[in-house]
C-alpha cells in the first residue's frame, strides 16, 4: 500500500509539472466543448431565430407568385429578399453572394398562368366528378419547376427541410388557386377572403413533447446534447498524456531501474489507473460545472444535471476507467512516443465517429450501426443521453454500463497480456 | 532473504544470445566475484559489459547456465533477490520533473524502505553527496555532475549488499569524480561489493582490486589488478587493456 501511495504521489507530481499534458487534458477539451456547443447553438438559432436568408427572383407578374412569396415568408424559416431579372445561375450566384444568402429561388415568368390553368383544369374535373356542369376540363400541363440554388455549405438535412417548407408553400398557393376556381365555377362569384382563410389557414396545431423516463420535461438543446458527448471525448483525450507517458517512461532510464527494484511493475500500472481515473472524474466535474455556471455567460443554454446523481457518478466512473484502460493498453503496446500519440489520437477520433459523438448513431446505416457497438464511446454516450435527455435512473443505464464494463475488461486483459509478453510483470 | 556466505556474484556456464543481434553473445561464461570485493569489468565498446551487467541484475534472462547473487538465482520477478543489490545505470535513471527528495521518496518505497527509513537515508545521502542545498529543486535544472550524484544516491538508497555501477562517472568534472569514487570506497569499506564498469581506466585503477577484461563476449583475463599487471608485464591498466584487446576501432 505504501508503494502504491508513493507511486500515486509521484505520478500526480509528474503530471502537475507537465503543462502541455494538462493543457491536452483540460484546456483543449474545454475549448472543444465551448466551441462546438456555441457553433451548434448558433445553427439552432440560424434556423429558429435568425432565419435562413433566401433570395427570390420573381420573373412572374401574376398573383400566384405573390401569394407564393407571402406563403414562403409565413413559414417562419426564411428571411425573404425579392429581386427581379436574375434569371441565370450566374446572376443568382452573384446576388446570393452580395446579400450573403444561403438560398435562392427563381420563379418562372409563366408561373401564375400555369398555376391558374392547372387549378381551372382540376376544378373542372372536380365538378364533373361531382356530377355538375362545369367548365370543360382542358388538359393543363405541369407548372414549370421552381429552381432552388443553395450554398454548398448547407447540410443535406437543412436542404431537405427547405425543400419540404417550399413544397408546403407551393401546395398552399396551388390549393388556394384551385379553391378559388372551384368556388367561382359553382357560385359564379369570388371566394370571400374570410372563408378562404378559414379553409386554408385553419390547421391543426402540432405540439412537441420530449419523451422522458421520469416524467420531467427536459428541453433538448445544444448544451444538453454537446456537454455529455464532448466530456466523453475529453476523457478519452487523456491518451495523449497517459499513453505517451507510459512509452516515455519505458524509453527512459528510470524504467531500467524500476525493473531492477523489488516491486512489480503492476504497481506502476495500478497507480496510473487510479491517478488518471481521478483526472477523468475531475475533467467531467470541470466540464459539467462550466455547462451549469459558465455557459449562460456565453449566451448558451445552461446544462441541467440529471436527477439521479448517483447514476451520473457511476456512468462517469466507468467511462473514465474505460478511457484510462484504453490509454494504458495503447501505451503498453506502442514502441515509440510517436506511435502512442499518433495511433491514440486517430483511434479516439474514429471511436468517436463510430460511437455517435459526431453523427448520431440512429442516423447510421448497416455496417456502421453495428460497428457503433464496439466503440466504448457509444455506450458512454447512450448512458449519458439516457440520464441527461431522458431523465433516466441507474437501472435505465445498466444495459449501457454492462457492455462498457465488458469492453473495459477486454482492455485490461490485453494490457495484462502485453505486460506479460514484455516480461514487465 | 538471508545474506549467505556464498559468492557475491556467481556466473556459471552462462549462455546468452540477443534475439536478432548475434554480435553480442556469451557462451559458457564463468565469473566469480567474492563478497566485499571491488570488481572492475572492462572491455571495448560492444564487448558485452552492459549486457553482462543486465544479465547479472535480471534485466535480461540467460539462455543457459546460472547467475546467482549471494547464492540466490537471478531471473524472473524475483523481488527478494532484487532487494540484495543496487544498480546505477549509465543513463540517468530518475524523474527529471521531480526533486531529489521526491525521487528518493518514490524509489525508496519501490526499494522496500518504509517512510522513516527513506527520510533518514534521504538526509544522509543529500549530505554525503552535497545535494542538500538543492534537495527540493527539480533535477532537470541540475548540472551533469549533480545528476550523476542523484543517479548514484538512488542506487544505494536501500543499502544494498552488492552495487552494480555502469560507468557511474561518465561526463563529470574532476571534483565530482573524486567525490563519487571516495563515496564508493567508503561503501566498500562498510561491506558493499562493488561491480563496476567504465572506460576511465585511470580511475578504475584507484578503485578496483579485482578486474576482468571482456572482449567479444569472452573473459580474456581475470585476476587481481596487480597480479595481472605483473603477469603481462604492463605498467597500467590502459596498457594491459590495449595489449589484450588490440588497438582497432570496435564500433
Amino acid at each position: 500500500m505504501f508503494k502504491l501511495k508513493a507511486t500515486i504521489i509521484k505520478d500526480v507530481k509528474v503530471l502537475l509539472r507537465d503543462k502541455v499534458g494538462i493543457c491536452f487534458m483540460f484546456i483543449m477539451p474545454i475549448l472543444l466543448v465551448v466551441v462546438v456547443t456555441s457553433i451548434q447553438n448558433s445553427t439552432f438559432q440560424l434556423v429558429n431565430k435568425n432565419r435562413l436568408p433566401i433570395i427570390i427572383c420573381n420573373n412572374d407578374t401574376g398573383q400566384s407568385s405573390k401569394q407564393l412569396i407571402i406563403a414562403i415568408g409565413k413559414i417562419g424559416l426564411f428571411k425573404v429578399s425579392v429581386v427581379k431579372g436574375e434569371e441565370s445561375e450566374k446572376l443568382m450566384a452573384d446576388a446570393m453572394h452580395q446579400q450573403d444568402a444561403m438560398l435562392g429561388v427563381i420563379i418562372p415568368s409563366n408561373f401564375s398562368s400555369k398555376v391558374s390553368a392547372k387549378s381551372k383544369s382540376i376544378a373542372g374535373k372536380a365538378l364533373t366528378s361531382f356530377g355538375l356542369q362545369g367548365e370543360t376540363a382542358k388538359p393543363a400541363g405541369d407548372v414549370d419547376p421552381l429552381t432552388i440554388y443553395y450554398n454548398p455549405v448547407l447540410q443535406e438535412s437543412i436542404r431537405l427541410s427547405v425543400q419540404g417548407a417550399l413544397r408546403s408553400a407551393l401546395q398552399m398557393t396551388e390549393s388556394r388557386e384551385t379553391l378559388r376556381s372551384l368556388y367561382f365555377s359553382i357560385n359564379e362569384k369570388q371566394l370571400p377572403e374570410s372563408l378562404e382563410n378559414e379553409m386554408l389557414n385553419n390547421k391543426t396545431a402540432i405540439n412537441e413533447v420530449p419523451v422522458s423516463k421520469d416524467g420531467t420535461r427536459i428541453t433538448p438543446n445544444a448544451t444538453q446534447h454537446n456537454v455529455p458527448s464532448w466530456t466523453i471525448f475529453a476523457m478519452f483525450f487523456i491518451i495523449l498524456s497517459l499513453g505517451g507517458g507510459i512509452v516515455r517512461e519505458k524509453e527512459s532510464g528510470s524504467f531500467i531501474r524500476l525493473k531492477t527494484l523489488p516491486t512489480s511493475y503492476a504497481v506502476a500500472m495500478l497507480s496510473k489507473q487510479i491517478t488518471y481515473l481521478g483526472i477523468t472524474m475531475l475533467q467531467a466535474a470541470v466540464i459539467f460545472s462550466m455547462g451549469i455556471w459558465l455557459f449562460p455567460f456565453f449566451g448558451l443554454p445552461a446544462l441541467n444535471l440529471p436527477a439521479d446523481l448517483l447514476a451520473l457518478f457511476v456512468v462517469t466512473l466507468i467511462c473514465g476507467w474505460c478511457a484510462v484502460s484504453y490509454s494504458i493498453c495503447v501505451g503498453v503496446f506502442a514502441e515509440t512516443h510517436e506511435q502512442a500519440n499518433g495511433f491514440g489520437a486517430v483511434s479516439i477520433v474514429i471511436l468517436a465517429c463510430i460511437g455517435g459523438l459526431m453523427v448520431p448513431s440512429f442516423a447510421m446505416q448497416g455496417f456502421f450501426k453495428s460497428a457503433a457497438n464496439i466503440s466504448p464511446m457509444h455506450w458512454c454516450l447512450q448512458a449519458y443521453y439516457t440520464l441527461f435527455l431522458e431523465g433516466g435512473k441507474l437501472k435505465d443505464v445498466l444495459n449501457n454500463i454492462i457492455p462498457l464494463f465488458i469492453i473495459t475488461l477486454v482492455f485490461q486483459f490485453l494490457t495484462f497480456v502485453g505486460l506479460k509478453r514484455k516480461n514487465l510483470i | 532473504m538471508a545474506v549467505t556466505n556464498a559468492l557475491a556474484v556467481d556466473v556459471e556456464h552462462m549462455g546468452f544470445k540477443y534475439p536478432g543481434n548475434p554480435d553480442v553473445s556469451f557462451a559458457d561464461l564463468n565469473l566469480k566475484i567474492a563478497k566485499g570485493e571491488r570488481f572492475g569489468l572492462f572491455g571495448p565498446n560492444g564487448a558485452g559489459k552492459t549486457t553482462l551487467l543486465s544479465l547479472m541484475t535480471g534485466l535480461l534472462a540467460a539462455d543457459e547456465g546460472h547467475i546467482k547473487l549471494l547464492g540466490h538465482e537471478v531471473g524472473g520477478q524475483n523481488n527478494e533477490v532484487n532487494k540484495l543489490f543496487g544498480f546505477v545505470p549509465q543513463d540517468f535513471s530518475f524523474y527529471e520533473e521531480l526533486s531529489p527528495v521526491e525521487n528518493f521518496a518514490f524509489f525508496g518505497a519501490w526499494s522496500g524502505l518504509n517512510k522513516q527509513a527513506i527520510k533518514k537515508r534521504t538526509n544522509e545521502l543529500l549530505d554525503i553527496l552535497g545535494l542538500g542545498d538543492v534537495r527540493d529543486k527539480q533535477v532537470k535544472k541540475f548540472s551533469g555532475g549533480m545528476k550523476r550524484r542523484v543517479n548514484l544516491a538512488i542506487g544505494v538508497l536501500h543499502n544494498p549488499v552488492i552495487l552494480f555501477l555502469d560507468e557511474p562517472t561518465v561526463g563529470v568534472d574532476v571534483q565530482t569524480r573524486h567525490a563519487i569514487i571516495n563515496y564508493l570506497l567508503e561503501l566498500n569499506k562498510n561491506g558493499t561489493t562493488l561491480v563496476y564498469t567504465s572506460h576511465q581506466l585511470g580511475e578504475a585503477e584507484g578503485l578496483c582490486e579485482q578486474v576482468a577484461l571482456i572482449d567479444d563476449g569472452k573473459i580474456v583475463a581475470q585476476d587481481g589488478l596487480n597480479k595481472l599487471l605483473k603477469h603481462y608485464n604492463e605498467e597500467s591498466l590502459e596498457h594491459l587493456f590495449l595489449k589484450l584487446t588490440g588497438k582497432d576501432y570496435r564500433d
